[in-house]
């Protein structure tokens, strides 16, 4: 919302001597009613005008500034967005002007379609000189939510299409020392290994990216994003990641920490469905975490785990009780 | 554990409905067909579509409708795919799909196919996997999938599949759970299903259930009751519900209502609205929570509705 400053500050429409030849229009399904508390009489209005332009089709100077009027009212309104884009046009506006718009709007509206599409629409005819200053965008966006959907998507279309990978890999690593628990940030680094041009793609990495996810690990262990990454830095080579002993290595180092073990037993259990050979001190690290009592004796390492899984996460006992199932009609 | 106060959450809808004057209405009224959607579908899980004046609705929505064979989010706003669907399925609540001119509707949307065979919302391009689904479902709806070039939707969606079993926006786009109830539906009405690791993406989906029973999106995030619906309605499309605790999401649902005033909220004492009660009420169902209609979990009807299209004729 406006401040109460820029409120005292704003002229009605009905008042300002460039609007004296329009008519505004009111919302079809009936006017509205007066209202007592004056924003909502400034948005009415402004809406009322806004339908004038529109319905004439108006596309000029002061209509582009009664949409960014809107905009600031009501940033999620579609409608106006596509009839700005539609007067950029036909003005050939300097689209780098765009950019600073939307980057004031963005500060109160950022998860908001409409702002996205159009930042984006603009870039695309600003070209790949634009690139600098979307990644820029983006990086601000971050400083304040580091997983904004929308910016992470805008961003991966910046490289894309624009270019800037330059720096991106030291960005994710940057954004993982802040917060290692950063899902967005995991995706987006096997997005820069797989994808970016100055790299050596995902087999060419895989050495150096394994060493820096087993770090990651053992910090938090707990922690989801880094064990599906490990994982899928051997996308479509099964028997290497099962074969790397600094996979196995790190489940056992987790395993012998005895806390937080759910992630390392899943992957144990995993790496063991795919023919892993457990050494003794895997036995010996499950059987310290086996829960004491009355349950039935399970020989299997491999039932062991299942077990425990189901012990220490009851909340998807169900899951844990399928992969267990599905051990013995294996065998 | 608590209870679903039906009546209170009817009152609130309909009070919603009503109040067009003040000022979340007027700020939100660019949406209003998404609103009449949720609202709606809400009232006829929860048996009271009756308190609508039917023809009144009807004749509203047919005024959002362009000649492009497209709807706007209300009157006097641009067509685009998302209020498209919402249109057709409040039609279809009220078994009226009939007033529509079919070749019309579906042209707009097959017209929004791209040659990768994504979608895109509007003739202004933006391209989402939230597309694809909304363009699959309502062609599917009116018997006219025939009309897009279904291999390519299936494959561009494939595309976006991630690691984890997941998919995002666009191929690359980080796995969410919005976005992987979208892919996973459009799927699933092509017939598309095996291209999923049904046990991988079901793990991470049930992943998503955190220790108080409520689900998020993403790993690390908060939970949310909308993801009760995108997480849920995926796992039972996949055939891994079982996978969750039902209980106790149940509880974190009816945890997030305003038991006073009527409607349910994202997490439990923030404010409601009729999107999140929609999504609580539809999570509800797929729950099978007693009182409820059931609802279809791809195309996000009840299934007495989606029966009289593919079955009443």
């Amino acid at each position: 919302m406006e401040s109460d400053e820029v409120k005292l500050q704003r002229v009605p429409l009905s008042q300002r001597p460039e609007w004296s030849d329009v008519t505004p229009v009111p919302q079809d399904d009936g006017p509205s009613p007066v209202v007592p508390i004056a924003y909502k009489e400034e948005f009415v209005e402004t809406m009322d005008y806004f339908r004038a332009v529109y319905l004439a089709d108006e596309r000029s100077a002061r209509a582009l500034r009664l949409t960014a009027e809107v905009i600031d009212l009501n940033a999620g309104n579609y409608t106006v967005w596509h009839f700005r884009r539609s007067i950029l046009e036909a003005l050939d506006a300097d689209l780098n002007d765009e950019l600073d718009f939307i980057e004031n709007i963005a500060r109160s509206n950022s998860k908001n379609y409409q702002i996205w599409h159009h930042r984006r629409w603009v870039a695309e005819r600003l070209g790949t000189d634009s690139a600098r200053k979307e990644l820029e965008f983006t990086k601000n966006i971050f400083s304040i939510d580091a997983k904004h959907y929308h910016a992470w998507s805008h961003r991966q279309w910046v490289l894309l299409a624009l270019g800037g990978w330059e720096d991106e890999l030291g960005y994710c690593q940057q954004l993982l020392e802040e917060d290692i628990f950063n899902n967005s940030a995991w995706n987006q680094r096997f997005f820069v290994i797989t994808k970016s041009p100055l790299l050596g793609g995902l087999e060419a990495m895989r050495e150096s990216e394994v060493s820096y996810t087993v770090e990651a690990i053992l910090t938090y262990p707990e922690n989801e994003s880094p064990w599906r990454y490990l994982r899928g830095l051997y996308k479509g080579d099964t028997q290497s990641w099962v074969n790397d002993p600094q996979v196995s290595s790190v489940c056992l180092k987790v395993l012998n920490a005895t806390n937080n073990c759910m992630f390392a037993l899943s992957t144990l259990l995993d790496l063991l469905c795919h023919g892993l050979q457990p050494s003794q001190e895997f036995n010996d690290a499950v059987d310290t975490l086996k829960p004491s009592g009355p349950d039935q004796p399970d020989s299997d390492l491999v039932k062991k785990v299942c077990s425990i899984l189901e012990h220490i996460d009851p909340i998807r006992a169900n899951y844990w009780k399928w992969r267990k199932s599905k051990l013995s009609s294996a065998t | 554990m608590g209870e679903l106060v039906t009546e209170k959450h009817v009152q609130y809808i309909l009070s919603v409905e009503k109040r067009k004057d003040d000022f979340i209405s007027v700020a939100m009224e660019y949406l209003r067909m998404n609103g009449a959607y949720w609202g709606l579908t809400t009232l006829d899980l929860l048996g009271k579509l009756d308190a609508v004046d039917v023809d009144e609705v009807v004749s509203w929505i047919m005024k959002c409708q362009h000649e492009s064979g497209g709807f706007g989010g209300n009157i006097g706003h641009d067509p685009h795919i998302l209020y498209t669907l919402s249109a057709v399925q409040v039609l279809a609540l009220f078994d009226k799909l009939n007033v529509l001119d079919i070749e019309n509707v579906t042209n707009y949307i097959a017209g929004l196919q791209n040659e990768d065979g994504s979608f895109s919302g509007d003739e202004w391009g933006e391209v989402d996997t939230r597309f694809s689904y909304i363009a699959i479902c309502c062609l599917s709806i009116l018997h006219h999938l025939n009309k897009i070039n279904v291999e390519k939707a299936v494959s561009y969606i494939v595309s976006c599949k991630n690691l984890d079993g997941g998919f995002g926006c666009t191929p690359g786009g980080e796995s969410h759970a919005g976005q992987i109830f979208c892919c996973v539906g459009a799927l699933a009405i092509t017939g598309s299903l095996h291209h999923i690791d049904k046990d991988l993406l079901g793990w991470w989906l049930c992943e998503r259930q955190v220790k108080a029973g409520g689900l998020n999106g993403r790993p690390e995030k908060l939970p949310d009751v909308c993801y009760s619906w995108w997480v849920l309605s995926s796992l039972i499309m996949i055939d891994r519900v079982h996978w969750i605790s039902k209980e106790k999401l149940v509880k974190f649902i009816l945890d997030c209502q305003d038991t006073e005033n009527g409607g349910i909220s994202d997490r439990p004492d923030d404010a409601v609205d009729v999107y999140h009660t929609y999504f609580g009420v539809a999570g509800l169902s797929l729950l099978e929570y007693p009182g409820l209609k059931a609802i279809d979990p791809a195309y996000a009807l009840p299934v007495d509705v989606i029966n009289r299209i593919f079955f009443g004729r």
